[in-house]
């Protein structure tokens, strides 16, 4: 019988760490904000990061929904000097950054760098990271990475100002497309943000397989870090692909290659071939951290272990590896013959059973439980129904034939926002209110907590569940204007988003006021529930944890 | 939930409802007027009636042989009189019908489909995939419902140590499994249906172009159209929704099995008919195949579905069907000629052609006949009223110009 959990009691030597680390040595704010080799601090700054970064992808969305609220160009001419063609192609450079920063610079930062780099050494009852160097330029990468992106929307893209080809960058509309300078900026600002993913990556594999405290064995893992551990394996794998394909982009726009140029012998498609190689493990990138942090929620808010323990690690483990061939059903529209677009409706339909067995196993770690609902449980509640919501509208898109009539609709975006929207953004702040204690030393408000959490599921709900409807009557994805039989849904999706955006507010309120005025936080404030590691230390931890290993048995 | 099905079959049992039939109002008293005199754009009233202004090349084309049936079987066209100031236009230029082959604000399900594709894939969704991911959503929302009543902790202080049940670990792998396994037939056999087109009767290339579509008629001459967007004011004016309705619609007869040719001249484009359950990728250097068949006149919408620059949002798709008959006039008006008659001169070659619709329409096949290829109207080729510009190079010069002239139809 696999037994997850660890507590103080399990450990041999960890007296006097807070007597210890008084003598503990600093660095001053630029070495330790600037040069951290920390991993604790390297995950704030990822948090900062992609909050920050958070702040942009959703004003972005902010635009674009004030565009969308009625039908015809009401804000983004205004914003061109009443140039038509510059207002449309500014459309889609607030598409594409949306999508790029959202992924890129919000989601996996946070997930990943923030939440991974804080709590997976942690809960494996490691000191730091294998290489803490390693993680410091990973960090920095990404800065530069995100600058790189932000500067592409002041130089010419083609139509007008910054790349406007959507997150995808497909070609031949990212090479001969797209002139000027944006797109290549673009390519090298997902090049620099990839480097930095591979370098976590290999970082994390390396932690989590040879750092293990003694006793921690692989079944023993938390399964935030089992998450952590396949997310670094896709990482590895899918990033590389990425990085190739858009290299090829770049000869392509630059040194006069054909990869993608049918005129050459080139293939377009080979791009999107390429790209979803890389894109559809993506997606599971963003998501399988927060299965983990979503498990250690319920668990941790039932008061009871994780029901079917192993059953959880191998199904992140089985999605991982089917999310790997399954790319092509992004493309059932490009040409495809009957029995690749078969297989590929077979195989992206078998993803929904692992996916099944989460879901369930979640509510079977509730059933029988000692339930409470404070904010990071409510996120995670909220987050296993959302999740499912868009998982069965994944089923339906997973249907070639079915996918014909809804490809690149807002059914389509609608299916991606809740599996992201509200599911991975709702296990991040499920992560940041359940961690908030551990990191920063302070609790929360509860009651700014929970307006945060019911402003935002309202919101979110209302801003993406119409769009169902849109697509299924045919909207298109990626337009500024829409005839006008989809204003209704539009409006209400607009309005939806007002009320997200008051949830925002209350997110940082409660930052600010827990910042500020919360009281202190102890090592467990979640009682007996919270049984892995990072609970047994003080809050914040001490800048070096464990330096006498932890024995867990 | 179920209200939410029933109002999508609903939908779609009244899209598959013989709606009125609303073309070729050709108009009867059809005066020979001087050929394409540019007209100034005057804000005729959509209100009904026969009262619209015609311009000349409809006028024209009234004044080819062979109308009259056509004229006696549009009936059921004043049923829709907003519609009215379009159908006084020319060579019937076929009404919008606002329940099918367009979006509407009071619809949340399909639209309406009108192929057999459409249909069965339809059904598929509404019948099969939407029950049972709303069973499944609902289902997973009791659950946890119950779990967070049952077992809060003031009912439940102490929690249970349960954490493994082997039994209910395989029913929850392997029902998943028996579902999946469940719609993957319907599924799969949607797939080759759709893979499995009936012998083609016509042949249509389409081109996607930053930003409007070209339209080649292989079968019928290799005749282009080119279709752009119709400005707002004037797809007001004819009666057709804005950012939906183009200039020049591409017109396939009614019944036939049209094999569509899809390729870009730039970027990748997409072309998609929601009612037609039709969605394919234009892409440079590919030609890619679909096919869509429909028994239904009537014009539907579509737009390009594929992220292709500034103006992705504004080159729209409007394929309009019509009797055998009146297509071959339309091809006819396009300076095309139908296959197996290549001069155009008897009336037989819808008798000959393989389409058998057995419609009302249908009834009346030798009535095609006719109209000898107009040489188009002279004049001016540069009043689209659009806002996107042709690209000269890739229009031909003589099909522009009857792309053009055609546009100016109906601008009145």
């Amino acid at each position: 019988m696999t037994d997850t959990t660890a507590n103080a009691a399990h450990f041999q030597a960890d007296h006097g760490h807070a007597a210890h680390h008084d003598a503990d040595h600093k660095p001053g704010f630029f070495a330790r904000w600037f040069m951290s080799t920390n991993h604790k601090d390297i995950g704030t700054l990822y948090l900062i990061f992609a909050i920050v970064a958070g702040i942009i992808g959703g004003t972005i969305s902010g635009i674009m929904r004030a565009e969308l609220a009625s039908p015809g160009m009401d804000i983004l001419p205004g914003l061109n000097g009443g140039d038509m063609d510059a207002a449309n192609h500014m459309w889609n450079v607030l598409i594409t950054a949306h999508g790029l920063i959202m992924v890129f610079f919000m989601v996996m930062p946070a997930m990943i760098g923030g939440f991974g780099n804080w709590f997976v050494p942690i809960m494996i009852g490691a000191p730091d990271m294998a290489f803490p160097r390693m993680n410091n330029i990973s960090f920095w990468l990404i800065v530069p990475a995100f600058l790189l992106l932000l500067g592409s929307a002041f130089v010419p893209g083609g139509t007008g100002n910054g790349a406007g080809t959507g997150w995808t960058v497909y070609a031949p509309l990212s090479t001969s497309g797209s002139s000027g300078p944006a797109v290549d900026m673009a390519i090298f600002s997902l090049h620099l943000a990839g480097a930095s993913s591979i370098l976590g990556a290999i970082n994390f594999i390396t932690t989590i397989f040879n750092m293990r405290a003694p006793g921690m064995t692989l079944h023993k893992m938390p399964l935030f870090v089992w998450s952590v551990l396949v997310t670094a394996f896709l990482l590895l794998l899918s990033l590389p692909v990425l990085a190739g394909a858009i290299t090829m982009l770049l000869t392509d726009r630059n040194f006069g290659t054909h990869f993608f140029d049918a005129s050459g012998g080139g293939d377009p498609i080979l791009y999107q071939h390429l790209f979803w190689f890389f894109g559809h493990p993506e997606v599971y990138i963003m998501i399988l951290p927060g299965f983990g942090i979503v498990s250690q929620v319920v668990a941790t808010f039932s008061r009871k272990p994780v029901f079917g323990y192993l059953g959880m690690a191998y199904a992140m483990v089985a999605i991982g590896v089917i999310g790997f061939v399954v790319w092509a059903h992004h493309m059932f529209t490009v040409g495809m013959d009957v029995n690749t677009k078969m297989y590929f409706t077979a195989a992206t339909m078998v993803i929904a059973v692992p996916t099944g067995i989460k879901i369930f196993s979640w509510i079977a770690t509730m059933w029988g439980g000692s339930l409470s609902f404070q904010t990071p449980m409510m996120w995670a509640l909220g987050f296993i129904f959302m999740f499912t919501v868009g998982g069965v509208t994944g089923v339906v898109l997973a249907n070639g034939g079915i996918d014909n009539n809804v490809h690149d609709t807002y059914y389509v975006v609608a299916h991606f926002h809740y599996v992201l929207s509200l599911g991975a953004v709702f296990s991040l702040f499920a992560g940041w209110y359940y961690w908030f204690p551990k990191m920063f030393g302070r609790m929360y408000s509860e009651v700014l907590g929970q307006l945060h959490f019911w402003l935002f599921f309202i919101g979110v709900n209302i801003v993406f569940f119409p769009m169902h409807f849109l697509g299924m009557q045919g909207m298109q994805r990626r337009v500024p204007d829409y005839a006008d039989a989809y204003s209704y849904w539009n409006h209400i999706a607009s309005l939806g988003f007002y009320i997200l955006a008051a949830g925002m507010v209350f997110f940082f309120l409660s930052i600010i006021w827990a910042l500020v005025a919360g009281r202190k936080a102890a090592g467990n404030p979640w009682g007996e529930g919270a049984t892995t590691l990072e609970w047994t230390l003080s809050s914040p931890p001490p800048f070096h944890q464990f330096e006498t290993l932890p024995k867990v048995d | 939930m179920k209200t939410f099905l029933s109002l999508i079959a609903a939908a779609a049992a009244f899209g598959m409802a013989p709606a009125a039939l609303a073309q070729q109002a050709a108009v009867p008293e059809a005066p020979a007027a001087a050929p394409a005199k540019p007209q100034p754009v005057v804000a005729a009233p959509t209100a009904p009636g026969s009262t619209a202004p015609r311009d000349a090349i409809s006028a024209s084309s009234q004044a080819s042989p062979a109308q009259p049936e056509e004229v006696s079987g549009a009936d059921t066209a004043d049923k829709a009189p907003s519609n009215a100031s379009v159908l006084s236009s020319s060579l019937a230029r076929t009404a919008p019908d606002a329940t099918v082959g367009q979006p509407r604000e009071d619809r949340i399900g399909f639209q309406p489909q009108v192929t057999p594709i459409g249909q069965e894939a339809a059904w598929f969704h509404n019948a099969i995939l939407m029950p049972l991911i709303t069973i499944v959503s609902v289902f997973v929302l009791l659950l946890m419902l119950y779990v967070i009543i049952r077992f809060r902790r003031s009912a439940n202080p102490t929690p249970s140590r349960t954490t493994h049940n082997t039994l209910l670990e395989v029913a929850w792998t392997l029902v998943p499994v028996l579902i999946l396994v469940a719609i993957a037939v319907p599924s799969i056999r949607l797939l080759a249906h759709q893979y499995s087109p009936p012998k083609a009767d016509l042949t249509i290339k389409v081109t996607g172009n930053q930003w409007y579509w070209t339209y080649n008629y292989p079968d019928h001459g290799d005749f282009e159209v080119i279709a752009n967007m119709l400005s707002e004011d004037e797809a007001k004016r004819r009666g057709e929704p804005r950012l939906l309705a183009v200039d020049e619609r591409v017109v396939v007869p009614v019944g036939a099995t049209v094999k569509v040719i899809v390729t870009s001249a730039d970027v990748i484009h997409s072309w998609g008919v929601p009612a037609f359950w039709v969605k394919m990728d234009a892409v440079p250097g590919r030609l890619n195949e679909t096919w869509f068949k429909t028994d239904r006149p009537g014009v539907y919408y579509g737009q390009c579905f594929e992220l292709c620059g500034a103006r992705h949002a504004y080159m729209p798709i409007a394929v309009e069907v019509v009797p055998q008959a009146q297509f071959a006039a339309w091809v006819a008006s396009k300076g095309g000629t139908m296959p197996g008659s290549p001069q155009m001169k008897s009336g037989d070659e819808t008798a000959t052609s393989p389409i058998t619709n057995p419609g009302a329409a249908a009834a009346k096949p030798a009535v095609g006949t006719g109209p000898t290829p107009t040489g188009g109207a002279s004049g001016a080729t540069e009043t689209t009223p659009t806002p996107t510009n042709i690209t000269p190079g890739t229009a031909k010069p003589a099909v522009s110009t009857q792309g053009a002239a055609e546009s100016r139809r109906g601008s009145n």
